[in-house]
């Protein structure tokens, strides 16, 4: 589990940020997105997949959570 | 980039590894990289922020100078303690010549170094109290101090003192914020950790500090970050913001005040110069004030173009005037140092090996001038620096990380270039090798480098460099072939 941080770029996609690791990317795909249930898994544009616990949709962005991951790069 | 292929920087990178022993050689490799425009990610040609090889040369500094020099030191009205023994603060006190303004040892305490010289006595029995006295004299001598940092040398850690607890007993005492820094020495791989612990001391301890508490904003409100005043480089980047319209209300840290820091959540923008040193505190204010931040370039007239636009371009149309205003009103100026300097300094190769931003920022400015950079590093980068570095980099160059002594004087060796960007650490050694240098950590006693008139100075300065008559005499006249 790690703490990461999800914001959104200026183009408007979502970006993952792992601080001490320093992966910074953008989220190519996020399992839930709709206003109840937001979350699950991310998929990276680097290849890596990331979990995060479904929660309701965030009023606003940037917001910190514990992750875990599932493949790919540290 | 012509000067030299991906064939030749790659048969470049075996030779200089070749001297290496077999599990040497397999770490400093990752560490190595050709540049290619067409990725996206860093993570896999390079590697970084990992520890430095026992053994090599490194150029890197510790925790205590990333918190202590950086990030702390430069803010001017509260003093930071160098906590433990007297070596290391002498060696971090104001050496990046972190301009301020304000009377030195009555209302500025950038140049002082204040210490607890620690003693045997003190590593026996602990320097709490030691600490809490030190404190007590502070108030005495310099009462107009607005609040004191405690930063930890390595042997504060080592004891296990309890330094948050003096912190918050004194703070009461004397009734100003006393900020403790676990930045020990050994914390992490380089200077770089240190600036993160500094940035999360200062969210700790000092951000909030004025919350709930009245503050008159404008819409225009914006606070430089990441950016130390090194020769002034801060004040010559806020007039270009202040001209176009925007208030500055703070600046981090050079020349900075303990209030501005504790105000920076009312602004409406964050502006982040140095990425490396303050990106944590910028998130970290995004996240709980929903301030946006974002990257610029104040480096050569090109970068600080496109910045200003950006910057702009986060504000209604008053200050998009004001941008465009503030460009027109520089560019002549700026064609006509381009026309004089660009002819003496057209098709130079440059070198450069810094920090955790110059390596990428400082191109712009150098291409502003015609010249080309050829190789590119930094002692103590992430993997989100690469990320950004390989954007700004010509194809093929080359890029290494946490140089060693050896890598450095080699790759000088075979890519000759005409001239060295880097510290102080490895300037007399280039020297020595004929080659022209400038120190690029604090601009070599010059400055400031930042903004439009900071252009005017680093294009005359790199031109003095260069075209030094000197690097023509670096043979005796008794050792050159008969002409
Ligand atoms: S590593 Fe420790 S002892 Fe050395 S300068 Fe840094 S804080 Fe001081």
């Amino acid at each position: 589990m790690a703490n990461i941080m999800i914001r959104k770029s200026a183009a408007g996609g979502l970006v993952f940020y792992l601080p001490k690791r320093d992966i910074e990317d953008a989220i190519s795909s996020i399992e839930f997105d709709t206003p109840e249930k937001w979350g699950g898994e991310l998929k990276l544009a680097n290849g890596g997949t990331y979990y995060i616990d479904p929660i309701p949709e965030p009023a606003r962005l940037p917001i910190s959570l514990r992750a875990k991951r599932v493949d790919g790069v540290e | 980039m012509s000067a030299i292929s991906r064939e030749e920087t790659q048969e470049l990178i075996q030779e200089v590894l070749e001297v290496y022993p077999e599990k040497a050689k397999k770490d400093r490799a990752k560490h190595l990289m050709i540049n290619d425009k067409t990725l996206e990610s860093s993570k896999k040609c390079i590697t970084s922020n990992r520890k430095s090889l026992p053994g090599v040369m490194t150029m890197r500094g510790c925790a205590y100078a990333g918190s202590k020099g950086v990030v702390w030191g430069p803010i001017k009205d509260i003093i930071s303690i160098s906590h433990g023994p007297i070596g290391c603060g002498q060696y971090a006190r104001g050496g990046r010549r972190n301009y301020f303004a304000g009377t030195s040892g009555v209302d500025a305490f950038c140049e002082l170094n204040i210490t607890s010289d620690f003693q045997e006595k003190d590593i026996v029995f602990g320097g709490d109290k030691k600490l809490a006295k030190l404190i007590d004299e502070i108030e005495m001598l310099f009462p107009l101090n607005k609040g004191i940092s405690i930063q930890s040398e390595c042997p504060v850690g080592l004891i296990g003192d309890d330094i948050e607890a003096v912190a918050k007993k004194k703070a009461a005492d004397i009734g100003k914020p006393v900020i403790p820094v676990r930045c020990e020495g050994f914390r992490g791989v380089s200077q770089s950790l240190g600036h993160h612990i500094a940035n999360d001391s200062v969210r700790d301890w000092v951000i909030n500090n004025r919350a709930g508490q009245e503050f008159e904003s404008t819409p225009y409100d914006v606070a430089i970050l990441g950016d130390y005043n090194i020769g002034g480089d801060a004040w010559a980047s806020r007039i270009l913001l202040e001209e176009m319209g925007l208030r500055v209300v703070a600046q981090w840290s050079g020349d900075g005040t303990l209030a501005e820091m504790e105000n920076t959540p009312n602004v409406k923008l964050n502006l982040l110069h140095c990425y490396r040193s303050m990106n944590y505190i910028s998130r970290y204010m995004e996240e709980k004030f929903g301030i946006p931040w974002m990257e610029y370039n104040f480096f050569g007239p090109t970068k600080i173009k496109e910045s200003l636009r950006e910057i702009a371009s986060h504000f209604d149309d008053k200050i998009k005037e004001g941008a465009e205003r503030v460009i027109a009103k520089y560019t002549p100026a700026m064609e006509e140092i381009i026309a004089k300097y660009k002819p003496r300094l057209q098709g130079k190769k440059v070198m450069l090996y810094v920090g955790g931003l110059r390596p990428r920022h400082v191109v712009g400015a150098y291409e502003d001038l015609g010249m080309e950079v050829v190789g590119t590093g930094y002692e103590f980068a992430h993997n989100d620096d690469y990320d950004r570095t390989i954007k700004e980099m010509g194809d093929a160059t080359l890029i290494y990380d946490d140089a060693t002594g050896h890598e450095l004087e080699d790759f000088v060796n075979k890519l000759k270039p005409d001239l060295i960007g880097s510290g102080i650490k490895e300037k007399y050694v280039f020297h020595k090798m004929g080659y022209p240098f400038r120190q690029l950590h604090s601009w070599d006693y010059s400055g400031p480098y930042h903004g439009y008139d900071g252009f005017a100075i680093f294009a005359k300065d790199m031109d003095l460099t260069v075209n030094n008559p000197v690097w023509q005499m670096m043979k005796a006249p008794w050792l050159k072939d008969a002409a």
